[in-house]
């Protein structure tokens, strides 16, 4: 086959976990499992004691890609997607089956890999072209290229210390973008940086899918998929589920029961309702507005409900309940506050959107669940739409200062806290009290 | 836009195949593929050189200083106070010609032993043959080595030494000190993936390593015998040895050569396999 870029066949990767992933072994932990292992051997028992916990990231997984085509990878967290990218990428070692590539393999989530803050613009152009593979001869022809591209011609000969960050990542990108590729690999789980980033990230994915060359995208985002992908491979639990076009794949995707997205929008003929009102989609954005697959536990973050009233003169409401990853309710809230202007009144068919806003610093970091009710004329006709979305809260650190473990609980609110010396108590530090006194 | 030139261009000509595939028991070395990669350890090791003494005030001249001063101190406690035996040498010269190799050694232990750690950001984004990291870490101890060298060369002119015949196998003992410090490195630098103790213990061992080593002392201490031939299992008596002969003349290379090099032999193959062995894993480990 001639216009085959990418074959995989049976490929599967196996991870032990409890060890080697999570943390670094030491060297006593092997010394002592040599000997706690070899312990019930010696009495003539069975060996027992060391059960490997193994995981298979991926297993049996084989597609071909032809060239030119741009490929989606969806599926749950832990499908097994950015293995699969890092075994294509040849970065980690598959355990079992063979992939066979034609074509320089790059990835856009490398941007700025190895670049160094004292070097300067020029100095990390070189090292992360050459990191990247580019020859030095090919980044000496582009060079002028790239540094226009990346508008840093000022500062091109100033440390990347001194960079700002939007500075940093043009280079970074710059340098990406000027790579030879037949093939790219891009994780947006992995991607960093802004929106704007991303958008430009996906831009250029748009740009490279036109000139010709093939493309393996990994995302949460189902409207980048649908836009860019011809063809969508479904995995989960390490499987390819379903491989096809995307219009057939992707639905599957969002109506499998155990695939959650931070964004649920029902087919026409799907939507949760009643005689009166009818449930559109519901979705999660982050403190900049955007929509999130992760939010930040000190941010604030919002859930979006659109529907669409098809009665004239509607009263509609809502409830929202959030759940942790283990299906308790964490609290339920009503749209009947103060400031929902519009709550109760009689409304003219058309689409609305109600926005429960959620403060920052108040759940704990993991897996939530949001269940929306609703329902018309002061909560006579309900209807729900059970674990409607997930959604992933990121812990920043910021709550935790100088602590280093885990908080339990479901939430995690930021509370105050104050110490006041008491009287006849430890007044060994006047200065400290007099300072807290005062 | 320029991309889609260059794509164009792209497509017309050669397409490498790469195949992914598990590697099973002692894998091929494949050292050809290093070839193919020359030019990133070339940009790793500048990198590495160049941001050394990059916000230091005294910059470069650290690599002089260093070993200098402890020329300096040995010179007062082991050769002006313990007044120990320096073949016939001036103990300055004599000392210092032992601490070039040695600093050579020791700064690519302590580099090489952190240095695939230090580069996980790579190793988990990009394919590249591992083994260009603690190369480099190896090779960016050369630019500290020659510069420090011109102050042995001032050493030398001070006491009015003139190198013999037996220079010539400088280039050699040179290569000699850069592959024990290699296979030692190899070791570490993998290890340490797995291992962080590793990084615990090399300042240690590096300090307990000098001791052993005829860098303060002259091999000629160690008496005949048993003793010597295991004096010489440490590769560095060899590789100081034979680099204080070939410049200052002084006692020749002897058995203890043949087992120095026969050590490094059996250390650089054996770590250049481990490390080939372990390699496929760093990127799940590190």
């Amino acid at each position: 086959m001639n216009d085959m870029a990418i074959r995989v066949e049976r490929l599967g990767k196996m991870y032990r976990i409890g060890g080697v992933r999570e943390s670094y072994k030491t060297l006593r932990d092997s010394l002592v499992g040599v000997v706690t292992n070899s312990i019930p051997r010696l009495r003539g028992r069975q060996h027992t004691s060391c059960k490997l916990e193994i995981i298979w990231a991926l297993k049996d997984v084989s597609f071909d890609i032809k060239r030119g085509e741009i490929v989606g990878i969806i599926g749950p967290n832990g499908a097994g997607k950015s293995s699969l990218l890092k075994i294509l990428s040849h970065i980690t070692e598959p355990t079992e089956g063979r992939a066979v590539i034609r074509g320089r393999v790059g990835s856009l989530l490398e941007v700025g890999t190895g670049f160094h803050p004292e070097l300067t613009g020029r100095e990390n152009t070189y090292l992360n072209g050459a990191i990247l593979g580019m020859k030095k001869a090919e980044i000496d022809r582009k060079f002028d290229e790239i540094v226009a591209f990346a508008e840093v011609e000022k500062f091109i000969d100033t440390p990347i210390k001194h960079y700002s960050s939007g500075m940093y990542m043009r280079l970074a990108f710059a340098v990406a973008a000027h790579l030879e590729l037949e093939i790219l690999l891009v994780d947006e789980v992995l991607a960093v940086g802004d929106n704007v980033f991303q958008e430009k990230c996906l831009n250029k994915m748009g740009n490279v899918a036109r000139s010709g060359r093939t493309v393996l995208f990994v995302s949460h985002n189902m409207a980048a998929i649908n836009a860019l992908c011809n063809r969508v491979i479904l995995l989960e639990g390490g499987s390819v589920i379903k491989d096809g076009a995307a219009s057939e794949v992707v639905p599957t995707y969002l109506n499998r029961s155990s695939t959650m997205a931070s964004r649920r929008v029902w087919a026409e003929k799907e939507r949760p309702g009643n005689s009166v009102v009818r449930l559109v989609s519901v979705s999660l954005r982050n403190a900049a507005g955007a929509p999130a697959e992760e939010i930040n536990i000190s941010e604030n973050a919002a859930i979006e409900i659109e529907y669409e009233v098809i009665k004239e003169g509607a009263r509609v409401m809502f409830s929202l309940v959030l759940l942790d990853a283990n299906g308790n309710c964490v609290f339920g809230s009503l749209d009947n506050t103060e400031e929902n202007a519009y709550y109760g009144k009689p409304l003219q068919p058309g689409r609305y959107l109600s926005v429960c806003h959620l403060y920052g610093n108040l759940l704990n970091n993991g897996r939530y669940y949001v269940s929306i009710i609703g329902a018309s004329d002061y909560w006579t006709e309900n209807f729900r739409a059970d674990y409607a979305i997930s959604f992933e809260t990121i812990d920043d650190g910021k709550l935790k200062r100088d602590y280093w473990g885990n908080f339990g609980g479901v939430v995690r609110p930021k509370l105050c806290w104050t110490t006041t010396p008491l009287r006849g108590g430890p007044s060994a530090n006047p200065s400290l009290g007099g300072k807290v006194n005062s | 836009m320029n991309l889609k030139s260059n794509s164009f261009l792209k497509n017309e000509t050669e397409v490498p195949e790469t195949v992914i595939e598990p590697t099973r028991g002692w894998v091929s070395l494949r050292i050809w593929e290093l070839w193919k990669y020359r030019e990133l350890l070339y940009f790793i090791t500048w990198r590495d050189v160049k941001v050394r003494y990059k916000q230091a005030v005294l910059g470069v001249a650290w690599a002089i200083i260093q070993p200098l001063m402890t020329m300096v101190i040995f010179s007062l406690i082991f050769g002006k106070l313990a007044k120990l035996p320096s073949e016939g040498l001036p103990y300055p010269v004599f000392s210092y010609s032992g601490l070039l190799p040695w600093q050579l050694f020791a700064g690519t232990l302590q580099r090489g032993g952190t240095s695939l750690v230090g580069n996980a950001n790579l190793i988990t984004k990009v394919y590249f043959p591992r083994l260009i990291i603690p190369l480099s870490a190896t090779a960016a101890g050369l630019v500290d080595f020659g510069i420090s060298f011109v102050v042995l060369f001032g050493l030398m002119l001070y006491y009015g030494m003139v190198p013999s015949w037996a220079v010539l196998w400088l280039p050699l003992f040179v290569l000699f000190t850069l592959l024990t410090a290699l296979a030692v490195g190899l070791w570490v630098s993998a290890l340490n993936v797995q291992y962080r103790d590793v990084q615990h213990m090399i300042p240690f061992v590096v300090q307990a390593w000098m001791f052993i080593s005829p860098v303060a002392y002259s091999a000629e201490l160690i008496p005949e015998g048993p003793w010597r031939i295991l004096y010489g299992v440490n590769p560095l008596t060899g590789v100081i040895q034979g680099f204080r002969w070939a410049l200052l003349g002084g006692h020749p290379p002897d058995e203890l050569m043949a087992v120095s090099v026969i050590m490094v032999g059996v250390l650089l193959l054996s770590g250049l396999f481990y490390f080939k062995r372990m390699e496929k894993t760093f990127a799940d480990v590190v």
